[in-house]
């Protein structure tokens, strides 16, 4: 059964999809946006191609991230590594107020062009967030259910796998969705050291002062944060009332 | 056999369990009482080495808790506290299997045994196995929580206030449930509660517990007629102790020869029960039935009020 909102997603990944493997057919409605003899698509490359890279470059941070900052938040939440609290704290926070632009900068003599930079101010910039999620997940667990796991005998992985990390999963999940969302936006500066995303149209429309480039490549960003948020959401609630949270 | 020996339990400057000795009989029910904050729950987690005690030693029947690494004695103590603790992303039947689970026995053997306790405490395997913990009552919780307890057939079972969060019925229910339960495993219980009713009904033993220290530890009957202190008479209630007293009597024991008119009481009721009985109707006595439904006697006012007396 197909509600209103479920509805018009399929509709804007129909449109999407469409729109990257068929941009002509949208020829006219971009055309306005341009002047005369200025082509209204983009035409240095493929919008799919650039898509999927974007995508690539988005996921790979990701995972880093949230491997980094699991294992971090983990870490910290054991016994043994209490201490190190408030040290990867201030770590994790330094990698968010550090502008992504700068890391870019930074890292761009060290790597050189193209994804790795971007990638490297991507992870840092997905840390936090998946960072403090996991540490409220796993701090703020009910102590009766705590409790109860350590008096049937489990061990200290044992409650790890089977109780903390099963019931923190919706908040890490969280964590994990808002790092995705930020991440695709960011992503799109690293086309300025010469990183393929789709930055690219965005940089090429502001260059040839083409608004049609810019407003297609904006758009694309847009709408694929908006359908991955919406799966991730999703996927939160189902997992969320399944630990009873 | 639970020996605890010399116990004691300090945090920082606060002594919370101060040289606490008990020996707790295998197959009955001890029941420890006190005010909030006196270190029930302290003691109670020092016998499954939740909380590991400063000095002193436990013993689980001639052998130290300390013998076997912490989460394999645990697995062997049952163990069921105030507010369940089950594991709300696990099934009914998978919150029971979780110490057989542990222990590594079989898939057949853990289903027998989770479809027996189910059974055992009135719940439908095939309805509630399935089930998630949010989708029962309070009462279906508690009880899941303490087959979850029993699953591994642990010959000792620790309850911290395990029907605090009961209504009274519900509650009652419980409590006669557990006996029955007791009854049938054989199982040495160690229960913590701050409700003197609680305690009378359930206990052959009561530990009362004041400010880290056990001022008494005698039968229900003894400790009526003889509170060791002040603290213990008062934690008895001065105006209930003839009642308490009835209560952990049955009427078998005040049976006289003779006949008494209307209707009768069964033996195994307690006296409390009698005397309500015969308040509330007016009468002088009532005839009682044994087990096999024959009148056997009855059961005076008189006699009642003089087995409520205290000592002269
Ligand atoms: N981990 C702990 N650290 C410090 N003090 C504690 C700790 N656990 C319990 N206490 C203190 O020990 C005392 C007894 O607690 P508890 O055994 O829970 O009492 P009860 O179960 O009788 O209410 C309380 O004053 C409590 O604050
Ligand atoms: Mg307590």
């Amino acid at each position: 059964m197909l509600r209103l909102p479920n509805l018009i997603r399929l509709l804007a990944f129909a449109v999407l999809i469409a729109f990257l493997t068929q941009p002509q057919w949208f020829e006219p409605l971009l055309r306005p946006l341009v002047q005369q003899n200025a082509p209204a698509i983009y035409n240095q490359g493929s919008l799919l191609q650039l898509t999927l890279l974007h995508l690539r470059t988005v996921a790979i941070a990701t995972a880093g991230a949230t491997v980094v900052a699991l294992a971090l938040a983990i870490l910290v939440t054991r016994p043994s590594g209490a201490e190190f609290l408030p040290l990867s704290r201030s770590l994790v926070n330094i990698g968010q107020t550090f502008p992504p632009v700068a890391v870019l900068a930074l890292a761009v003599p060290i790597f050189g062009f193209g994804e790795k930079p971007t990638l490297i101010a991507l992870f840092l910039y997905g840390l936090l967030p998946i960072f403090e999620n996991a540490l409220t997940g796993l701090t703020t667990l009910p102590p009766a259910i705590m409790e109860a796991a350590r008096g049937t005998g489990m061990t200290g992985r044992q409650r790890l796998m089977k109780v903390e990390l099963p019931l923190a999963m919706p908040v890490i999940l969280a964590g994990i969705r808002l790092s995705v969302v930020i991440s695709l936006a960011t992503a799109t500066i690293g086309s300025t050291v010469a990183a393929r995303t789709l930055g690219e149209v965005i940089i090429a429309g502001l260059q040839s002062n083409n608004l049609a480039f810019v407003v297609q490549g904006g758009l694309i960003v847009a709408v694929l944060a908006v359908l991955i948020h919406d799966g991730l959401q999703a996927a939160e609630r189902r997992l969320g009332s399944r630990v009873g949270r | 056999m639970i020996e605890i020996e010399g116990i004691t339990k300090r945090y920082g400057e606060t002594t919370v369990v101060k040289d606490v000795s008990l020996t707790i009989a295998p197959r009955t029910v001890t029941v420890i009482v006190g005010t909030s904050g006196s270190g029930k729950t302290t003691l109670l987690r020092m016998i499954n080495r939740l909380v590991e005690p400063t000095s002193g030693t436990i013993r689980l029947d001639g052998e130290d808790n300390r013998t076997l690494p912490g989460f394999e004695l645990r697995r062997r103590i049952g163990y069921a506290i105030q507010g369940h603790g089950l594991f709300p992303h696990r099934t009914v039947a998978q919150n029971i299997a979780t110490v057989p689970t542990l222990l590594g026995w079989d898939r057949a053997r853990i289903d027998a045994k989770v479809a027996e306790l189910l059974t055992l405490f009135q719940l439908d395997p095939a309805a509630f196995g399935p089930r998630y913990p949010h989708e029962l009552s309070g009462g279906q919780q508690q009880r899941v929580g303490v087959a979850r307890a029993l699953a591994a057939e642990p010959k000792v079972l620790l309850m911290d206030e395990p029907f605090g969060a009961l209504d009274p019925i519900i509650r009652a229910k419980a409590q006669d449930d557990l006996l029955a339960i007791q009854k049938h495993f054989e199982t040495t219980i160690v229960l913590v509660t701050h409700d003197m009713e609680e305690a009378f009904h359930l206990a052959d033993r009561i530990a009362v517990m004041d400010k880290g220290e056990v001022v008494q530890y005698a039968t229900p009957a003894e400790m009526l007629v003889k509170p060791a202190t002040p603290f213990v008479e008062s934690l008895i209630g001065a105006g209930e102790r003839p009642f308490r007293l009835l209560a952990i009597e049955t009427v078998a024991d005040a049976v006289e020869p003779g006949a008494a008119e209307g209707e009768a009481i069964s033996s195994t009721a307690s006296q409390r029960e009698a005397l309500s009985a015969l308040l509330w109707s007016g009468r002088k006595a009532l005839p009682v039935i044994g087990p096999d439904g024959a009148v056997i006697g009855k059961v005076s006012l008189e006699g009642l009020a003089q087995r409520a007396a205290g000592p002269a």
